[in-house]
Order: structure tokens, then C-alpha cells, then sequence
């Protein structure tokens, strides 16, 4: 009885890994496909990635999709840093009002979070690009970032900050001795998630961008409206790992973080 | 006395306008150990904190050694506190946690190195210094927490009900413990505590508060035995505390019959509240005693029995080394000495600062 229950959940768990991962395990499939018909196996290849890499107009995509995570992820830590500190000092009330807000970004459909960074920038005349990209890249990481400290505000010992102002330590120094090792933890998952976030916007990023400046997901849009290149597999596929990867170091890095990114991946 | 180190002048506080300390007056010698007892709530944390700079009063000073300190934030301050939940930084080891203040204040390594173990000798944990925070029990935390401190020769020690979380046979021992350290380092200690007990045990002076004004300031011998008031006389320890009336110097009615006792002064015929400790009322023959009643109740208590007798309706509460049964008729006396003349409160305020049960 028991033996069949078992049985049946691990059919249930095999099923949902194959819907979930059958058209990503194809996509990566076809990346090695010698044969550029998608119906046929022409044998195994690294040819559409060497293809990728030559690529220039690809290749700086990349390197913006990265310069883009790794600047909007560090304002996003030292903005989030200091929300959530203040949020932490809050009482109880104003504390889960504010927390309710900056959540706002992060729970809006991306797409309204899109049109509305748009409408904001192209009111005010700024010129979209780059700038308005890391700009609204910022605004919704900055949640993820306050989201991953929050617990450890919360673990923190009582006390501890006004025990090291006690033994001599003014303001900033207290700060950095006893409450940032403490929630160090928090702010590294937090600064990963929104370095993750960052490159998987594709919604955001398509509304505020202007023309000439693309990251790898309005790079493969563009692309695959022109027709699909088999380079284009190669290049989700690396993207995929790549998430994949940040992923499991998220999760790694701490129980709290583990609940928070099984909801975003899912 | 020796000097005073520690004025509080005027202190008032309140939070979110509800008065918690209201026009508090108070000296601490220098080498005192003065204990702030009184039930929860009663302002005691706040007290202290406002010692140690952590609250700033909304009005009053705090003069410390002829100056005042009442805008010195914690960190420039010549006290050290020892907080309630000990506050140990569970990121670092033993040796950082207690080396914590003396790093910020630049010592040499050779000084640092020579206080960790002197710190962990004076509280029986030597070598503990690899261990984290968190391997340690809620008594060694305490220690630890205790030689973080006094690392730092603070002039005065602030401890906030430090053994609270201990249970009882490791309290008492930290109590020993305690006294001896403030003995051995020859510094002032302000303590607070809600346990009675406690109180009386380690202090030199004891500060009874209720609702944030002082009851009653005194040596631990004096706030039991002489107790001002009904609050101070019911938070100290059992008693039978009652309404009398002051017939005139030296003779007291309770429940219209006549006891001697020693107090002054109260007027005639005065409306007043006695209080006769347990231990104090003596339980004699029917015929022996000033009054007479029916034992109702016998708890043996290890080294004495409680033993409550019903006197015409009102309970009086003994402590006796020798047993009576339930239902026999006894006689109760005291001697007059042993009776506690208090003024009942006068207005309204003090009635509920003093009567809060
Ligand atoms: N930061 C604060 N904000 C609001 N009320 C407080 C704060 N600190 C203490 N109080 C209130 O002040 C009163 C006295 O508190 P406290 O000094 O901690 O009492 P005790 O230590 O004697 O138990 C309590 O009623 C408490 O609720
Ligand atoms: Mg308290």
C-alpha cells in the first residue's frame, strides 16, 4: 500500500520534470544538430556555437546582458542594503505597509512594470537606452534584495548592535562589525537573485531599451523574428545553464533563500 | 557612604506618550551594588538604559562623576552594560567576542591576549577562547557576556536581569558568583531584577519601583523589615499585610483588636496599613494568644511549614518549625517590634503607584 503511494508520487515528480524539462532538453538537443532542418539529426556539432562566438553583434549583447547584472545587482545590494535596514528599525505596522510596497515591483506583471517604466521615461524626455535599462533593472531588483536580508534581520540576537556601541564602537563601525557579518549571507543570495532576475529579463528590458542597445533576450527576440538560426539554440542553451547554475548556488547559500527561489523559479 | 558616582536627576520618559519614569531621583555610590526591583514593566530597563545612553529622558540629567552625561552616547561612555539576553556577536569566537572592546581600543596583542585569560579565569570558563557563542550554554553565554564587559574596566557594570533565563540552582550560584566579582573588581554594579529574592541576597541598596516612580530606596534589611508602604510590603517577600487602625502611639487595632507596637506619630484613631511578616507571628495556646483562630491550611516548605489561620474572616499567613494540625484552635501573638506601621496613600496617583494587585 504504502510501496504504491511511493510509486505513484515518484511517477507524479517524473512526469512534471518531463513537461517542465522536455522543451529545454530538445532546445539543447538541437544546439548540437549538424542539420539545420529541426526534423532531422545530422550529427553532433559544436558548429552553432563556434558560429555564436563569431558573432559580434551577439557577443556585445553579452557583454551588456552582464555589465547590466553586474551594475544593476551592486546598486540594487547598497540600495536594498539600506531599506532594509531601515525597514528592520520599523515597528511592526509601517514595517509590513513599506514592505507591502517595495514588494509591488517584484509581484506587478512584468509587463505593466514595463509600459509604466516607459511611459515614466518618455514623459520626463529621457533618452531610453542603456541608462533607463539599469535604471528599471534596479527598481525590480531591489526587492529581491530587501526580501533576502529581511530573515536575517529577524535571526539577528537582540541587542547585539547597541552591545557593540556599548564596548566603545560609534554608529558606522558597530554596523560593520556585528550586524553586516550577520546578514553578509543575505545580501550575497540577494545580490545573486537580482543579478539572475537581471538576466532573464527579457519584458523590461524590450519597453525601456531604445534603439542600438540590446541585451541577449531583445537580441534573440530580434533574431528569431528574422527567422530561427541554430546559433540562437546554442545561445538559450548557455543562457539556461547559466541560470541554472546561479540557481543552485542561490539555493545553496541558505535556507531562506532556497524557499524564495523555488517560488521564483516555478 | 562613599562618593557618589551616579546622579539621576528628574528623569522623565514616556513612549508614545504614556509616562514610563516619572520625575525619578536617584544616587549611586561609587563601589555600590544597588539592585532596581520592582514587578514587569515597572521602568527598571529603561532606568538603566537611560544609564548606559541607549534612550536619551525627555526631561532630567544624568550626572556622572560631576558630569553630565546625559547626551553622551553609549559608546563614550565609562559603563558597560550586560544585557539581558546576553547579546553575545554569535559570529565570532570567544576570544573576539570578549576581545571587542579592547580592540576598538587599540591595546597590543600581548595586553588583549593576557585580559581574555584573565576574564575567563575570573569566571571559571578557561579555555573557551576557540569556542562560538552558540556551543555554549545559557549560564556560560551569561559568563561570557559578564567578561566581555569588565574586559573593558568599566567604573560601573549595568546588568538587566542577567540571570533571568537561568533556571533556579544555577541562579543561585551565579548570585554567589556575582558578588564575589563585584568584590574581587571593586566596581559599582547596578542591577535589576524582578526577583525579590535576589534582591535582597545581593544588593547594598535596593530601589523598590512601581509604574516608574521609586517606592521605596534602602538597605535590603530596611526595605524588608521596614517597608514604607503597602506596594513595597507585598512585593517583599510573603506577609500579611493589612488595614488597621492607628488608635494612638504605640497600640494598633486590627479587625477591632488591640496590638502593641512600637510606632510613632500616626495621629489618633488614624486609618493605617500594618504589615507582620510570617516568620514573625507567633502561634501560641488559645488562652496565651492576643487573638485566636482555626488553622485552615499546613504546607510543609522544607525548612519550615506555612501554616494560614483563619482569624474571625481575615487570613493571617505563619511560618512556624513546628506543625498544627488543621482545625484546632490556636492563639496568635507578635511582638510589637514585629509589627510595621505604614501610612495608607494619600492621593490618588500614589494609590495606584502603591496598590497595583
Ligand atoms: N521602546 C519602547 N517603545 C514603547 N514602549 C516601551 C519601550 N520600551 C519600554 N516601553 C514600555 O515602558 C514600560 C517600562 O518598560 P521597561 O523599562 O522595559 O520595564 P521593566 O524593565 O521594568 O520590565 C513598559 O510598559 C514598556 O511596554
Ligand atoms: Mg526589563
Amino acid at each position: 500500500m504504502k510501496k504504491t503511494k511511493r510509486n505513484l508520487g515518484n511517477l507524479y515528480i517524473a512526469l512534471i520534470f518531463i513537461f517542465m524539462y522536455a522543451p529545454i532538453v530538445m532546445l539543447i538537443i538541437q544546439s548540437f544538430n549538424a542539420s539545420k532542418s529541426r526534423g532531422r539529426w545530422g550529427g553532433f556539432t559544436t558548429f552553432w556555437y563556434q558560429e555564436l562566438f563569431q558573432n559580434e553583434s551577439i557577443m556585445e549583447a553579452f557583454t551588456n546582458t552582464i555589465i547590466l547584472a553586474i551594475l544593476s545587482a551592486a546598486i540594487a545590494v547598497v540600495i536594498g542594503t539600506a531599506a532594509a535596514i531601515a525597514l528592520a528599525r520599523m515597528k511592526k505596522r509601517p514595517r509590513q505597509t513599506w514592505l507591502g510596497i517595495t514588494n509591488i515591483p517584484m509581484l506587478n506583471a512584468d509587463i505593466v512594470t514595463g509600459v509604466a517604466l516607459m511611459l515614466l521615461f518618455t514623459t520626463v524626455n529621457v533618452q531610453l537606452g542603456f541608462g533607463t535599462v539599469l535604471l528599471s533593472h534596479v527598481t525590480f531588483n531591489i526587492p529581491y534584495v530587501i526580501l533576502n536580508i529581511m530573515p536575517r534581520f529577524r535571526e539577528l540576537p537582540p541587542h547585539i548592535y547597541e552591545a557593540a556601541q556599548d564596548l566603545g564602537a560609534g554608529p558606522i563601525e558597530a554596523f560593520f562589525k556585528v550586524i553586516f557579518p550577520e546578514i553578509l549571507p543575505g545580501v550575497i543570495s540577494g545580490g545573486l537573485m537580482a543579478f539572475t532576475m537581471s538576466i532573464d529579463d527579457f519584458i523590461i528590458t524590450y519597453f525601456t531599451t531604445g534603439s542600438g542597445y540590446n541585451t541577449l533576450s531583445t537580441k534573440i527576440y530580434a533574431e528569431v523574428k528574422l527567422g530561427i538560426k541554430p546559433e540562437i539554440y546554442a545561445l538559450s542553451s548557455i543562457i539556461f545553464v547559466t541560470v541554472l547554475i546561479l540557481l543552485i548556488l542561490l539555493s545553496r547559500s541558505g535556507s531562506k533563500g532556497r524557499k524564495m527561489v523555488k517560488e521564483v523559479a516555478l | 557612604m562613599s562618593r557618589a558616582l551616579i546622579e539621576l536627576q528628574h528623569i522623565s520618559k514616556s513612549y508614545d506618550g504614556k509616562p514610563v519614569l516619572d520625575d525619578l531621583e536617584l544616587t549611586i555610590h561609587e563601589n555600590e551594588f544597588v539592585t532596581l526591583l520592582g514587578p514587569s514593566g515597572c521602568g527598571k530597563t529603561t532606568t538603566l538604559r537611560i544609564l548606559g545612553g541607549f534612550e536619551t529622558p525627555d526631561e532630567g540629567h544624568v550626572i556622572f562623576d560631576g558630569k553630565d552625561i546625559t547626551n553622551v552616547p553609549p559608546n563614550k561612555r565609562q559603563l558597560n552594560m550586560v544585557f539581558q539576553n546576553y547579546a553575545l556577536f554569535p559570529h565570532m569566537t570567544i576570544a573576539d567576542n570578549i576581545a571587542f572592546g579592547l580592540k576598538i581600543k587599540r591595546k597590543t596583542d600581548k595586553y588583549i591576549q593576557d585580559k581574555i585569560s584573565y576574564a575567563l579565569n575570573l569566571v571559571g570558563l578557561q579555555g573557551f577562547e576557540k569556542r562560538m557563542p552558540g556551543s555554549l550554554s545559557g549560564g556560560q553565554q551569561q559568563r561570557i557576556a559578564i567578561a566581555r564587559a569588565i574586559v573593558n574596566e568599566p567604573h560601573v557594570l549595568l546588568l538587566d536581569e542577567p540571570l533571568g533565563a537561568l533556571d533556579l540552582k544555577l541562579r543561585q550560584d551565579m548570585q554567589y558568583e556575582l558578588i564575589r566579582l563585584k568584590n574581587e573588581l571593586g566596581i559599582t554594579f547596578v542591577y535589576v531584577t524582578h526577583d525579590q529574592q535576589e534582591a535582597l541576597t545581593m544588593s547594598d541598596t535596593i530601589v523598590v519601583m512601581n509604574q516608574g516612580y521609586i517606592q521605596q530606596m534602602g538597605s535590603p534589611e530596611t526595605i524588608y523589615n521596614e517597608p514604607e508602604n503597602a506596594f513595597v510590603a507585598d512585593f517583599i517577600g510573603d506577609s500579611n499585610l493589612f488595614p488597621a487602625t492607628f488608635v494612638r502611639d504605640e497600640l494598633i487595632e486590627i479587625d477591632g483588636r488591640p496590638f502593641l507596637c512600637v510606632d510613632k506619630g500616626f495621629g489618633q484613631n488614624t486609618p493605617v496599613d500594618i504589615v507582620i511578616r510570617p516568620e514573625d507571628v507567633i502561634i501560641t495556646t488559645p488562652d496565651k494568644g492576643t487573638v485566636t483562630g482555626v488553622v485552615t491550611d499546613l504546607i510543609f516548605q522544607g525548612v519550615h511549614y506555612e501554616i494560614c489561620i483563619d482569624v474571625n474572616g481575615r487570613e493571617w499567613v505563619c511560618h512556624s518549625t513546628e506543625a498544627s494540625l488543621v482545625g484546632t484552635m490556636v492563639g496568635i501573638a507578635v511582638d510589637p517590634f514585629n509589627i510595621q506601621v505604614m501610612n495608607k496613600p494619600e492621593s490618588e496617583d500614589e494609590e495606584a503607584a502603591a496598590i497595583e494587585k
